[in-house]
């Protein structure tokens, strides 16, 4: 029941005691405002590094070719490996059980063009599973598929600033793009989360590549996917197994760096988890540290409130409160103050991440913010935190006689 | 009003213990006016709060307008407390954060009485000892005899049936001792019973009844013949 009266004694004990009131409340604001602070800056460093190493599939791998730098069964150093489709097939039967997706890459510069805008850009001529590989996010329109494949077909998807670049303010979607001369049917729109450059892309299908620039089936990079079930061993296992097989197959001494290079992103993606692990566990001490501070400071305020209180609580005590009204007035108190100072703590944390924080992007601090929701988890467990330390201390002090509690000064 | 039979009260002092009460018997009618005396330590204080429920026996009978005051719960002796009782003590026990008027109203909250309601009753008060004009006046800007009067008005206000003074002009000079004695008496001579602890012997003989303790037991007990503050001054 809401009871006036006793918000009324509550206000006026935290209004006229406002040393103490504002002593708890200090306590209570710094400890929130300190866990937001923190918070939000480990988050933004692992923002930091979500961006560096997450934008890709952390199970990928990636085949380059290059020149032999040593002799081998009878051919001389120095010769040229490329990979043509065949070689993208082989691997796709070869792994078939192993691999999730697979694509190749042909890169190539093109201006493009759109009536009067034009600029240079990249091209990714891919196969369709590049999507997943990639993270690519189909923004309007589709992605390359199956069919373009086959056809060959002339059309392209583009990255967000490409439609922004050259398409102004209209959509893209469906009108012609000319590349280097050629007009290309602009079959989807896309974005993602690595960055402005990626989002400067322009995807073709791989075939159509190969047919309009140069007529022939290589392929420049292969890119894969492993199974996801695989362990860390078992993916290192796969893709020193993948380096062996293509070594044969292209007649590469087996010491040979250069020739076929396949980069693991489970050796790095072992890493950037280890270094999540530790920041998050870091996260997670200063956040418990914070909160510990924060519960053990207004803990001992309460005991000291109450303390202070000793005799206040004797002349109630004569003049007939019972001892829940003793309890409800001291704990009733506590909570408000702490919720109170929670919030503006919450606030100015808040406030400060957002003014502060993109001025840390130097710092390798990216968008610092902590979730709402965790802050006030924070306060509520202050609150319970505190509601508990006050209660013991204002339960003995409600049991007391009440001569005992007068005898205080 | 109220009885008692050998009560006894010991506090513990480290390992051994002091025998503060040795067997108390003691009956006090309605309307009376009591001064209980004796020297320093003689255990007035510790029978006064006994008898205001502020502090328990260890053994004997105590027995309040007809309700055996033992083993009573927390709350229960809160209800006595607020409707039976009022106290008058030596430091006033105001409370420091509320002006005049909020201390007298106070026990009045306890007792569930509206706001409105109880504003009203403790302004009543307050102009019955005189303070009408200090009511938002908090307990450090009164003096000492102002003050005193704001704990009777508080202690009236609950219209208890008796009323325990603790060397209530303890702390007040001559000239304002026998004003806050001029009230009592008064108070009295409604129909309130009165218990009050003194040290002196012209305070104690403005009572109609003394009784003298000495070393935990009562010494002396006599009706006397009240001396009217009025004819004093
Ligand atoms: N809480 C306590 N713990 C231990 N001893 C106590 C306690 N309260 C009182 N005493 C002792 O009991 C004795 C009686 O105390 P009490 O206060 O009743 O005396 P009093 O007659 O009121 O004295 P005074 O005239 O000085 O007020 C004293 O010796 C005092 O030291
Ligand atoms: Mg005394």
């Amino acid at each position: 029941m809401f009871d006036l009266d006793l918000w009324r004694e509550i206000f006026q004990s935290i209004n006229k005691n406002r040393t103490r009131s504002l002593l708890s409340g200090f306590t209570v604001a710094f400890a929130i405002l300190l866990f937001a602070i923190l918070f939000g800056i480990a988050n933004g460093l692992k923002n930091t590094f979500k961006e560096a190493f997450g934008d890709d599939a952390t199970n990928s791998i990636f085949i380059n070719s290059g020149r032999t730098t040593k002799a081998s069964k009878g051919l001389q150093a120095g010769r040229r490996i490329q990979f043509k489709n065949e070689d993208y097939d082989y691997i796709k039967e070869t792994y078939n059980n192993k691999v999730e997706f697979i694509t190749g890459r042909v890169y190539k510069n093109i201006n493009a063009s759109f009536r009067n805008e034009q600029n240079n850009y990249s091209v990714r001529a891919v196969h369709p599973d590049h999507q997943f590989l990639e993270k690519t996010k189909i923004k309007e329109g589709r992605y390359i598929n199956q069919n373009d494949l086959n056809n060959a077909t002339k059309v392209v998807v583009i990255g967000r600033l490409v439609e922004e670049d050259l398409f102004l303010r209209t959509s893209a979607l469906g009108k012609y793009i000319n590349l280097s001369g050629i007009p290309y049917k602009v079959v989807g729109v896309f974005t993602d989360d690595g960055g402005d450059n990626e989002e400067r892309l322009i995807y073709m299908p791989i075939t159509t590549a190969q047919q309009v620039y140069g007529n022939n089936d290589y392929i420049d990079q292969i890119n894969l996917t492993y199974n996801p079930e695989l362990n860390y061993d078992q993916a290192l296992a796969f893709s020193s197994s993948l380096v062996r097989k293509l070594k044969e197959r292209f007649l590469v001494a087996s010491s040979d760096q250069r020739a076929i290079r396949v980069r693991n992103l489970a050796a790095d993606s072992k890493k950037v988890n280890q270094f999540n692990l530790a920041l998050t566990s870091i996260i997670l001490i200063i956040g418990f540290g914070t909160l510990i501070a924060g519960i053990v400071g207004i803990s001992n305020i309460m005991i000291f409130i109450v303390k202070e209180r000793t005799k206040e609580i004797g002349i109630r005590k004569a003049l007939g409160a019972s001892p829940r009204s003793i309890v409800s007035i001291i704990l009733i108190e506590s909570i408000l103050i702490t919720a109170i100072a929670g919030y503006v703590g919450l606030l100015i944390g808040m406030g400060v991440l957002e003014v502060v924080g993109p001025k840390l992007e130097a710092y390798f601090i990216k968008d610092p913010a902590v979730s709402t929701s965790l802050v006030i988890s924070a306060t509520i467990t202050l609150i319970i935190a505190g509601g508990i330390a006050g209660y013991f201390p204002a339960k003995r002090a409600s049991k007391i006689k009440p001569i005992v509690a007068l005898r205080d000064d | 009003m109220l009885e008692i039979h050998q009560l006894h009260k010991s506090y513990p002092i480290g390992d051994s213990s002091l025998h503060v009460l040795k067997g108390i018997d003691l009956t006090v009618e309605s309307g009376e006016m009591v001064a209980i005396m004796g020297s320093s330590g003689s255990g007035k204080s510790t029978l006064l709060n006994i008898i205001g429920m502020l502090d328990e026996a260890d053994s004997g009978e105590y027995i309040l307008d007809g309700l055996p005051i033992k083993d009573l719960t927390e709350k229960k002796a809160a209800v006595y407390r607020n409707k039976f009782l009022g106290f008058i003590f030596q430091s006033f026990n105001l409370i420091n954060y509320k002006n005049a008027l909020e201390n007298v109203a106070l026990p009045l909250y306890y007792q569930g009485m509206k706001r409105k309601e109880r504003q009203e009753l403790a302004m009543f008060h307050l102009e019955k000892v005189g303070l009408a004009d200090w009511a938002q006046h908090l307990p450090k800007e009164l003096s000492g005899g102002q003050n005193q009067r704001v704990a009777i008005a508080r202690a009236l206000a609950a219209n208890p049936k008796l009323l325990l003074a603790d060397e209530p002009t303890g702390a007040l000079d001559t000239k304002t001792s026998y004003e806050i004695m001029e009230f009592i008496q008064q108070l009295n001579d409604e129909g309130k019973t009165i218990l009050m602890v003194t040290h002196e012997e012209d305070i104690a003989n403005m009572c109609k009844r003394i009784v003298r303790l000495r070393d935990g037991v009562i010494m002396e007990d006599k009706k006397v013949q009240q001396e009217r503050v009025s004819a004093y001054v």
